[in-house]
């Protein structure tokens, strides 16, 4: 089947290792120049489904769509589709231009090409002063710069990146994303990014899809799927969340630390709803909806903010501003309507 | 000299530490000096000796035995042994190269097995091992004699004439030397491969790489220590084999292996002998030096 998507379509992708479903029944829309981002815990199958849209992994059904050509049956080797892998795979014996470069001379790009594309490449990750040098000399942000430059080189259609930033520090790691949404937005080319790391999904993706047991179970903007998950592994996978078991019955939802409005009726009697903890606002005074008298359990500085957890139903606020909160204070939670999402299970 | 250190953990002067190591490798160097540095200065000396009438040895140092092996004898110039030193250079090359070639889909097949029976596939390339060469050599004679299917086939084709075996031959050869020094190759090989990192592999298809440049780039350099030592395992010894030509190979195919056999035993010239041993050894050191010159790119040897 072909679609009319400029992009990549994945068509009902499943594949199987031994008994293990792997990846069950993926279908994907990918826009083209979108940042796109397969977020999931490990194990997941993101890896799978990346490597089958690399061509270096086989599905047992389904198809792989690109710019409307049907590419489920070209080996790696000739897809216009690059990765970054999670160990970037830079070879050893060959200096950082020739790692480069590797890909231009497979495809026996004339030299003169091979020179001005990599110098471009390498201006362009600020590896301009060590060409020469080997992958072990580097560090490992700038071997990461390099697997970066050895695939953009190429001009893909597509740029897979696979964990690219595991084996990063925090705090590099912070600043790479945030270098690699400019580069993308910079290009214009199509990301596909693998990663376990929420903070790095919300920071760098146009779109994100959160993968659990080899299926998609959401699909949206980072504001979608932040603002409104799904259920209550998207809620806790996706930044922290207050979940709230109880029945609605009589227009409130009942829980054990009190009855709550809610905006509209939910499609369950019994089932939980989500709360973000930077959502519910501290009073000292009762607020006129949804008011929760409780009491602080304990705090945790966390520099920006902190975090404060409150008894009963081990509350959890996110406060940024600093009040001298005590432990047994004694306050006010407005859980708004608005706020509380509801989770479909 | 009496600075302290630590040394795994003890407390130690740098005296007694030196004093420790030499009390440790003494043996070791003795038994070298005893039984390889000391006889093959012996070698050296006998290499400029003569022979005598009876087979004994002359002392009247000369380079006759070098001019000899050069090919100036009593009747004019000959390329006799020139060219059985260049032929066994050459086996020696040939059985190594098929060797590899052989060992590498071996190693790909073993290592992509299952962990369990992966040690089994191992052992049916050890177990050869555990018989004697002579005897595996002379395997080779049931295999290739006249009377059966191999030799029969070749016939047919008319690659021998009927009735023959297919030994004695060069073909005879390289079969018994290639099945001889596989394993040599195989098992270090082997090492390299298993650790081997697969998505280098991965990485050049992804760069659009032929088969050729896959390996050359991304296998190649990561099993280039285990292929060293297999080679180096193989080519030494292959260069100084007499048992599987003396049997397969019959008078016509000698390598200089035979020719030092036959010095020092049926011809008694152990002089001439030591002389082909020299010209033997400075050729392997020759060939290895030229090994070793070629890989330093690789920045492995």
């Amino acid at each position: 089947m072909i679609t009319d998507n400029k992009g990549l379509s994945l068509q009902g992708i499943n594949k199987t290792y031994g008994k293990v479903n792997a990846v069950k029944d993926v279908t994907l829309d990918i826009n083209s120049g979108e940042f796109f981002t397969l977020l999931g815990p490990s194990g997941c199958g993101k890896t799978t489904l990346l490597r089958m849209i690399a061509g270096l992994e086989l599905q047992d059904s389904g198809s792989v769509i690109l710019e409307g050509q049907d590419i489920t049956r070209l080996p790696a080797i000739k897809r216009q589709i690059n990765t970054v892998f999670q160990s970037y795979a830079l070879f050893p014996h060959l200096n950082i231009f020739e790692n480069i470069a590797f890909g231009l001379r497979s495809r026996k790009v004339p030299e003169k090409e091979v020179q001005t594309r990599v110098q471009e490449a390498l201006d362009m990750l600020e590896l301009g002063t060590m060409p020469n040098r080997y992958p072990h000399q580097l560090s490992g942000g700038q071997n990461q710069r390099v697997a970066l430059a050895r695939a953009l080189v190429n001009e893909p259609k597509v740029l897979l990146l696979d964990e690219p930033m595991s084996a990063l520090d925090a705090k590099l790691r912070a600043q790479v994303q945030v270098e690699l949404r400019r580069l993308q937005q910079k290009l214009g080319h199509t990301f596909i990014l693998v990663t376990h790391d929420q903070d790095e999904a919300l920071v760098v993706s146009d779109r994100i899809a959160v993968m659990k047991d080899g299926q998609i179970i959401q699909f949206g903007t980072p504001e979608e799927v932040y603002d409104l998950p799904k259920n209550r592994f998207i809620a806790q996978f996706l930044g922290a969340a207050n979940l709230l078991a109880g029945r609605f019955h009589d227009g409130m939802f009942h829980t054990d630390i009190g009855p709550l409005e809610l905006e509209g009726p939910p499609p369950w009697e019994r089932g939980v709803i989500a709360i973000r903890p930077e959502w519910i606002k501290l009073s000292d005074t009762k607020p006129e909806k949804n008011g929760i008298k409780a009491k602080v359990s304990e705090i945790i500085y966390r520099g920006t903010n902190l975090d404060i957890w409150f008894e009963p139903g081990a509350i959890r606020v996110r406060s940024s501003t600093y009040k001298n909160f005590k432990i047994g204070d004694e306050l006010w939670l407005d859980l708004a309507a608005e706020e509380l999402v509801v989770l479909n299970e | 000299m009496n600075r302290l250190i630590i040394w795994y953990g003890e407390l130690l002067t740098q005296k007694k530490l030196i004093k420790r190591g030499a009390l440790f490798l003494t043996p070791g160097m003795l038994w070298l000096m005893i039984f390889l540095v000391l006889p093959g200065l012996i070698l050296i000396l006998v290499s400029f000796a003569g022979r005598g009438a009876y087979g004994e040895l002359v002392w009247d140092f000369g380079l006759a035995n070098y001019k000899r092996l050069a090919g100036y004898g009593i009747f004019g110039w000959t390329a006799d042994y020139i060219v059985i030193l260049l032929r066994s250079v050459w086996v020696a090359f040939v059985t190594t190269g098929l060797a590899v070639v052989l060992s590498y889909p071996l190693c790909f097949f073993i290592a992509r097995k299952p962990e369990r029976s992966r040690y089994m596939w191992l052992m049916m390339v050890i177990i050869p091992f555990w018989t004697n060469m002579v005897i595996r050599t002379y395997s080779w004679f049931l295999i290739l004699a006249p009377e059966l299917p191999f030799a029969k086939l070749a016939a047919c084709f008319k690659i021998i004439s009927p009735g023959m075996g297919l030994y004695p031959s060069a073909f005879a050869v390289y079969l018994g030397m290639i099945s001889m020094f596989l394993p040599f190759v195989a098992l270090p090989l082997f090492s390299s491969v298993e650790r081997m990192d697969w998505t280098l592999v991965e990485a050049a298809q992804d760069l659009y790489s032929s088969n050729i440049r896959i390996f050359m780039h991304a296998i190649l350099p990561q099993t280039l220590p285990g292929l060293s030592v297999g080679v180096i395992l193989t080519f030494v010894p292959a260069m100084g084999m007499f048992v599987v030509p003396d049997l397969l190979g019959g008078a016509k195919y000698m390598l200089v292996g035979n020719l030092i056999q036959q010095q020092f035993g049926a011809s008694r010239d152990w002089a001439f002998g030591a002389a082909i041993s020299m010209g033997l050894m400075v050729l392997t050191m020759f060939s290895l030096y030229l090994y070793r010159r070629k890989n330093k790119g690789m920045d492995l040897l």
